[in-house]
């Protein structure tokens, strides 16, 4: 339960002239949920990217479950069990919910030069997606046309890709930006039921989220990181609050 | 040495005409991302205009002044009508869209003018030589074409560069919205634009009419050799339409002069004169193609937002 | 899940069960303009619906398809040309050019987008039509005429109305069947998602060049295909028939008919066609209604009649 799952070290980025990662060291602990706080600018979405693979760092390594991932591609990263959802949607809004979600199951089953037989009806592409898609609570809308959905359940959706391939960690980018009251707090009861059965490092912004379900929180600023311990000690961590804290009281619920 | 300067002539006039129509081709797609394959149709216009008008006032600069008045109004018309419905949609729209006023156009004027061509004879003024250097003719014609798509080239060249309608359209290539924000009549903007790109076809068709033809589908053929020197120069970017015009325009008509006579160093004299047409009609395909793939944003972009 | 029998699909099977069952209103009519006319329209329906997977299903707007429509027919006339007869010979060949065409315009083209695909699809096109246009031993310009239809093993005789009719027919239905299984393969659904976010695709992981290149590639094969048959019906093909406006021909009935669906481009077709020959009754200039009505069609009614069926049944049925 406490060893580490996945660490950064010496982590650093740039990008002409302006350091987005500054010798970041990260551990998140398997089995926990752990939440990047940090002000605007603070090089949050930058690290996910290091860490999922979108992005290469200039310097450092990362590991996962003790495997050496700093080279891997994406979506190698993903069949070791690192997934990540993205902090813009971007699905495929013609096609049903259920076919966006079993792309992303296709797209670690083998190849898809399969010309006849019908894909819908494959149990090793359906069925993995109507479980992800039921972990996140939207099975009922599995036939719908994506378009015809709401923004939050588009939300969910990305979630529902991302789990697609029985990942092991979850790295989730913003999951709440752009949801409303009640959206916000079905995907934080989602998230709530999510962390009994994997690990996720959660980037968010909205304080009451993070405080209400993360194990662990780091909080970064400029690209480093200040100050990394339980959300009590964080709460009472004087440097943050005066680098952070302050800030999110007037930008909360952005 | 006589005939290559005189070819060298010829590709440089028939580059400046694909300049004219490629330009206001370019413009169109680079200000309002409008895809507009109806533009041939507006070159078609200018022509049959020209040569209807001419033979009716009996002058020959009278019948163009009024034959440009007139595709300048057809193509306002058109935007107003049509092309304002389009914007803002997927350039498939546009293509679908722009191909049914193609059928239009053509449809149109073979009820208005029957389905021969028209013929617009030069006036005796023009249709004379010219001694350009010592000892080498030229058309005259060919010449006044020259001189005045080099002069329309510089006009739109101020006027892009120097005035305001100018500043707000090249603002406008590059950020739609903002100039919008700022105040501008972005309509009335859209329309003038679109209505210059259509003089500007009217202008080439016109121009084109006494030494190639006036007929149904003209629009079609040349429309192709526009839309590739617009892909070859850069899409929005008038300088580039230029240099890709002349480009175009000389390796068309220097081919098409002295690729039987290369092809005849290598092949069989049987074999030359087979291939060398179809060649020499691939060979700006071959250049587009080129560009696409070593400088797929074409050879000078306008800068986009 | 909703009942299947809607008011697009019963249109749907009508379509089709007249389609097959044209030949014997022919005979008890007597009407063999009707015959002719339809297998033309049916061929025609074979060639959009081919158009279709790239551009429909495939989001890959090429502006050349009717180079392959050309190419086909010229395999055909080429060899019929030079004394090969056997369509066993012909047919395959003129799958292959297809093909190989396909492949290497494809394979240029599909590393640009948007507009520069258009062009680029349109440019290949043309450069197709210059180089048969320029083929003086095979007509050229003028066209080439077939004296010879293509030749099967007996009893089938293309010659014989009827049977080159139902040859036509079966070789539809055949190719809107195998459109069918391929779009709701693991394929298909590849495809489909790059048509509605490449980007996705590839970030999921997919190397979705590949799958679309195929696609291309099986659609212009089937171009081909409607190809041969042309030059079949009308024992003649000339450069014509692959000159960029009539590309853009097809893409009308594509969108007319809907391009969401496996049949909608037969729809267009038979719409498109049917419409042509009862206007062209009243007047000549029947072009000038429909070029508007396709910018309308774009405009307002962007999933074609098949579009518009389907939108009957979701009022019904609500």
């Amino acid at each position: 339960m406490s060893e580490p799952l996945l660490q950064a070290e010496n982590l650093a980025k740039r990008f002409d002239g302006i350091v987005a990662t500054d010798n970041l060291a990260l551990t998140v602990k398997a089995g926990e949920l752990h939440a990047i706080i940090g002000p605007n600018g603070a090089g949050k979405t930058t690290l996910i990217a290091q860490l999922g693979g979108q992005l290469a760092p200039d310097s450092g390594r990362i590991f996962f479950a003790g495997n050496d991932i700093t080279a891997l591609p994406m979506y190698r990263r993903g069949r070791l069990g690192l997934a990540r959802s993205f902090q813009i949607t971007s699905l495929f809004l013609d096609l049903s919910v259920l076919d966006n979600v079993m792309l992303a199951v296709q797209a670690h089953a083998g190849h898809s030069f399969r010309f006849w037989r019908s894909a819908r009806s494959e149990p090793e592409l359906r069925e993995p997606a109507l479980a992800a898609l039921a972990r996140v609570g939207l099975a009922d809308r599995a036939e719908r046309v994506t378009s015809a959905l709401s923004h939050g359940e588009h939300r969910l959706i990305e979630i529902a890709m991302a789990l697609a391939g029985r990942p092991r960690m979850l790295l989730l980018d913003e999951p709440m930006a752009g949801l409303g009251p009640e959206e916000s707090a079905r995907m934080v009861e989602m998230l709530r039921a999510l962390k009994q059965e994997l690990t996720i490092l959660l980037v968010e912004h909205d304080m009451e989220a993070v405080f209400a379900l993360a194990d662990r929180i780091t909080v970064l600023v400029y690209g480093r990181v200040i100050a990394t311990g339980a959300p009590a000690e964080i709460r009472s961590n004087a440097a943050v609050r005066d680098a952070y804290l302050g800030e999110a009281e007037s930008t909360d619920h952005v | 040495m006589t005939l290559f300067i005189e070819q060298c002539l010829n590709g440089v006039q028939f580059g400046l005409l694909l300049f004219l129509l490629a330009a206001g081709l370019t413009l169109v797609f680079g200000i309002m991302d409008l895809v507009n394959l109806a533009h041939g149709s507006l070159y078609m216009v200018g022509a049959y205009f020209a040569a209807t008008l001419t033979a009716w006032t009996g002058s020959f600069v009278l019948g163009a002044v009024l034959a440009l008045v007139g595709t300048l109004l057809v193509g306002m018309a058109v935007e107003v009508i049509a092309m304002r419905r389009l914007y803002g949609r997927d350039h498939l729209d546009h293509v679908l869209g722009t191909f049914g006023l193609i059928l239009f156009f053509d449809e149109a004027v073979r009820l208005i003018w029957g389905p021969e061509g028209l013929s617009l004879p030069l006036p005796s003024w023009l249709n004379t030589s010219v001694t350009i250097l010592p000892g080498i003719q030229y058309s005259a014609y060919r010449l006044s074409i020259i001189i005045v798509a080099l002069a329309v080239a510089a006009v739109l060249y101020l006027l892009v560069m120097r005035t305001r309608v100018g500043m707000l359209i090249r603002a406008g290539a590059s950020n739609r919205e903002m100039v919008g924000a700022l105040g501008v009549n972005i309509k009335l903007l859209y329309t003038l634009v679109f209505g210059l790109g259509a003089a500007l076809a009217g202008l080439a068709g016109l121009m084109q009419a006494p030494i190639l033809t006036v007929q149904i589908g003209m629009g079609e053929n040349i429309l192709i050799l526009a839309f590739v020197i617009t892909v070859i120069g850069g899409i929005g970017s008038i300088r580039g339409a230029f240099i890709a015009a002349i480009l175009v325009g000389f390796v068309d008509t220097l081919g098409r002069s002295y690729l039987p006579d290369i092809l005849r160093l290598v092949l069989s004299p049987n074999a030359a004169a087979t291939a060398a047409p179809a060649l020499s009609s691939m060979l700006i395909y071959l250049v587009m193609a080129v560009v696409l793939v070593v400088r797929p944003e074409g050879l000078f972009p306008a800068v986009r937002k | 899940m909703n009942s299947a029998l809607t008011v697009r699909n019963i249109v749907v099977c009508a379509l089709l069960v007249a389609l097959a069952l044209l030949p014997a209103y022919v005979k008890i009519t007597g009407n063999i303009f009707v015959l002719t006319l339809f297998t033309r329209i049916v061929i025609l329906g074979l060639a959009a619906v081919s158009l279709n997977l790239m551009l429909g299903f495939g989001g890959m707007m090429s502006f050349g398809h009717a180079a392959y429509l050309g190419i086909g027919g010229y395999a055909v006339g080429i060899l019929a040309h030079e004394g090969i007869y056997s369509g066993l010979v012909q047919w395959p060949v003129a799958l292959l050019a297809s093909a190989v065409f396909a492949l290497v315009v494809g394979a240029l083209s599909l590393r640009t987008r948007g507009v520069y695909f258009i062009m680029i699809t349109l440019a290949f096109a043309q450069m197709a039509y210059y180089i048969i246009a320029g083929l003086a031993r095979y007509g050229g310009d003028d066209g080439l005429t077939i004296y010879k239809r293509s030749q099967f093993l007996a009893p089938l005789d293309l010659t014989n109305k009827v049977q080159f009719y139902y040859v036509c027919v079966a070789l539809l239905f055949g190719a809107i069947y195998l459109v069918h299984r391929l779009v709701n393969s693991r394929f298909g659904l590849v495809v489909q998602g790059s048509r509605s976010n490449d980007l996705r695709m590839r970030a999921i992981g997919f190397p979705t060049y590949r799958y679309r290149l195929t696609c291309f590639v099986i659609a212009g094969t089937l171009g081909g295909l409607a190809g041969a048959l042309i030059a079949n019906n009308t024992d003649f093909v000339s450069p014509s028939m692959m000159y960029w406006t009539r590309s853009g021909d097809l893409i009308i009935m594509v969108v007319l008919g809907g391009m969401g669906s496996v049949v909608g481009p037969l729809i267009g077709a038979v719409a498109l066609l049917v419409l042509e020959e009862l206007l062209s009754g009243i007047t000549e200039y029947w072009q000038i209604i429909l070029g508007p009505l396709l910018l309308l069609v774009v405009l307002f009614a962007r999933g074609g009649i098949d579009g518009l069926l389907s939108q009957i049944r979701a009022r019904v049925a609500a």
